[in-house]
């Protein structure tokens, strides 16, 4: 129990004097992290849309495809993309093994399979006849999706939520792809292990809490964004 | 750690005159270097001293990544690496002999030391290494055994060959993870394993274990520096691997090496091999 407290006060101290090796590294897996939810936007929202809208042979295939990869384990990810991006491997005249890149290409195959599967579940949770009602006073098709898109807007910000979380949380892809190079590939998650490997709990204490602090202020700010959404529709649906 | 980085700075600062004038005046061929290393020696810190030095030295951006030898021998035989310091010989050689490597030069060696709770419920303190594992298997004591093709594992599995045991059984736990991790399981089971002295001695304080057999013939643990073959990869960066290896080999980061530790743990980690006390030519 001592050990746990003068842990948790030498990490506070650590957080308070802004320890640059700590803020190197959160600021490192913000950058990861962030631009693989960003990319796994652009591509599951529209892909949730596509799937929910069309119907073509093969679609349910895919759906299923997709809501397996939303528990694809990170570690099989990783496998695969290591054996693809090593010098060896079919892409290794890329140069990508033990990058960010790398760890941005093995997080966006994590995060786009939650995104896509939480936006298709939340298109579908549209009521048809907003649909209906919005073709039929004239929108074309793009006013239309635009009208569907609108309306699943507080499900979607839940699966942007849910893509960088388990972006944002997992270590298995990312220490395989980008191998926790000291100041070129390790993040928060690759460096907790390291430091609880190593017993200096101290530091493994202050990155989980950087780690937790970041996660819940990005989640606070999306969850803002969300609820202020619902207020509004609330009330406009009140009157 | 800032001790250390001075203490580097100013070895390297000497040593730079030395080594920095034919490497870093003519061509500033910059690049990305893989340098597939063990955990052991990632863990030991050494690496995080000695890299950056070359690094700003060279223009080239070394990549370790920390395995075990099997895997970082692996990585060499499949032209994914292009530099290895690994400490396994047996295999190493079986590797040269394959012709995946070009030179293999000795570069440093520390010891294998036995360890365990102070309370040594096999009684092992003081014996030789093999009597001492015979008292361990007989007595069904807890012995953790890294089973994960690294260098200390093969040596791990040699000393049982050797002894003319086959360890199994509920008492003997295979972790299959680095030394660190390994050697933190047996401090919270209170059982024995094998472990190199550097990642012991640099998690001093953090474990509840003693050395407990030390000093044999059979525990010496030899460190070589590998250059992976460019005859067999082309791709890999050869000119890196060659000037971390001279790096290495340099009279200023060998006389660093043998300093190491010696301010943080009173004593150095690892034994330099061009400048180890009394140790001849080596091959």
């Amino acid at each position: 129990m001592d050990m746990i407290w003068t842990g948790i006060v030498k990490a506070v101290d650590m957080l308070v004097s802004f320890d640059r090796e700590i803020f190197s590294i959160a600021w490192m897996t913000v950058k990861i992290t962030g631009v693989a939810t960003l990319i796994g936007l652009c591509v599951g929202i529209p892909a949730g849309l596509g799937l929910s809208v069309s119907r073509f042979p093969g679609r349910r295939l895919i759906i299923a495809l997709i809501n397996t990869g939303m528990g694809l384990p990170p570690v099989v990810v990783g496998l695969f993309v290591a054996l693809f991006l090593w010098r060896m491997g079919p892409l290794g005249s890329l140069h990508l093994i033990y990058t960010p890149a790398a760890m941005v290409i093995a997080q966006v195959l994590i995060v786009v399979p939650i995104i896509a599967g939480l936006s298709l579940a939340a298109f579908q949770n549209v009521d048809p006849s907003a649909l209906l009602q919005a073709r039929a006073l004239g929108a074309s098709k793009t006013q239309a999706l635009l009208v569907v898109l609108k309306e699943s807007r507080l499900p979607q910000m839940a699966a942007v939520m849910a893509g960088f979380g388990g972006a944002i949380s997992e270590v298995g892809a990312v220490l395989m792809v980008g191998g926790n190079i000291t100041g070129q590939t390790r993040v928060l998650t690759t460096a907790i292990v390291q430091e609880t490997r190593m017993g200096r709990f101290e530091v493994a204490i202050a990155l989980s809490l950087v780690l937790l602090v970041l996660s819940f202020a990005v989640n606070a700010f999306l969850t803002y964004i969300q609820q202020k959404g619902a207020l509004e529709w609330r009330l406009h649906t009140w009157k | 750690m800032k001790s250390l980085l001075s203490l580097a700075a100013a070895v390297w600062l000497t040593g730079l005159t030395l080594f920095a004038a034919p490497a870093a005046s003519p061509p500033l061929a910059a690049g990305d270097l893989i340098l597939a290393t063990t955990t052991s020696l990632k863990d030991s810190g050494l690496l995080d001293v000695l890299l950056p030095c070359f690094e700003a030295a060279s223009s080239y951006r070394v990549k370790a990544i920390a395995v075990g030898s099997g895997e970082a021998l692996r990585m060499g035989e499949q032209g994914n690496a292009d530099v290895l310091i690994v400490h396994s010989p047996a295999d190493e050689e079986k590797f040269m002999a394959a012709g995946f490597g070009k030179d293999r030069k000795e570069l440093m060696t520390n010891d294998f030391v036995l360890v365990g709770p102070s309370a040594d419920p096999a009684g092992i303190r003081g014996r030789p290494v093999l009597d001492a594992l015979r008292a361990v298997f007989e007595t069904g004591a807890v012995f953790l055994s890294r089973s994960d093709s690294s260098g200390t594992d093969k040596k791990e599995r040699s000393l049982w060959k050797r002894a003319g045991l086959e360890p199994k059984g509920r008492w003997y736990l295979e972790t299959g993870q680095g030394m660190a991790e390994t050697l933190r399981i047996a401090s919270e089971k209170a059982g024995y394993t094998l472990t190199d002295r550097g990642t012991f001695l640099s998690l001093t304080g953090r474990l509840d274990l003693r050395v407990l057999v030390e000093g044999d013939k059979d525990l010496l643990n030899v460190y070589h520096v590998i250059t992976v073959n460019p005859k067999r990869f082309p791709e890999t960066n050869i000119s890196g691997a060659e000037a971390l290896m001279d790096f290495l080999m340099s009279p200023a980061v060998q006389t660093f090496i043998g300093q190491f530790g010696r301010d943080k743990y009173g004593a150095a980690l690892f034994t330099p091999s061009l400048m180890g006390p009394g140790d001849g030519p080596k091959r």
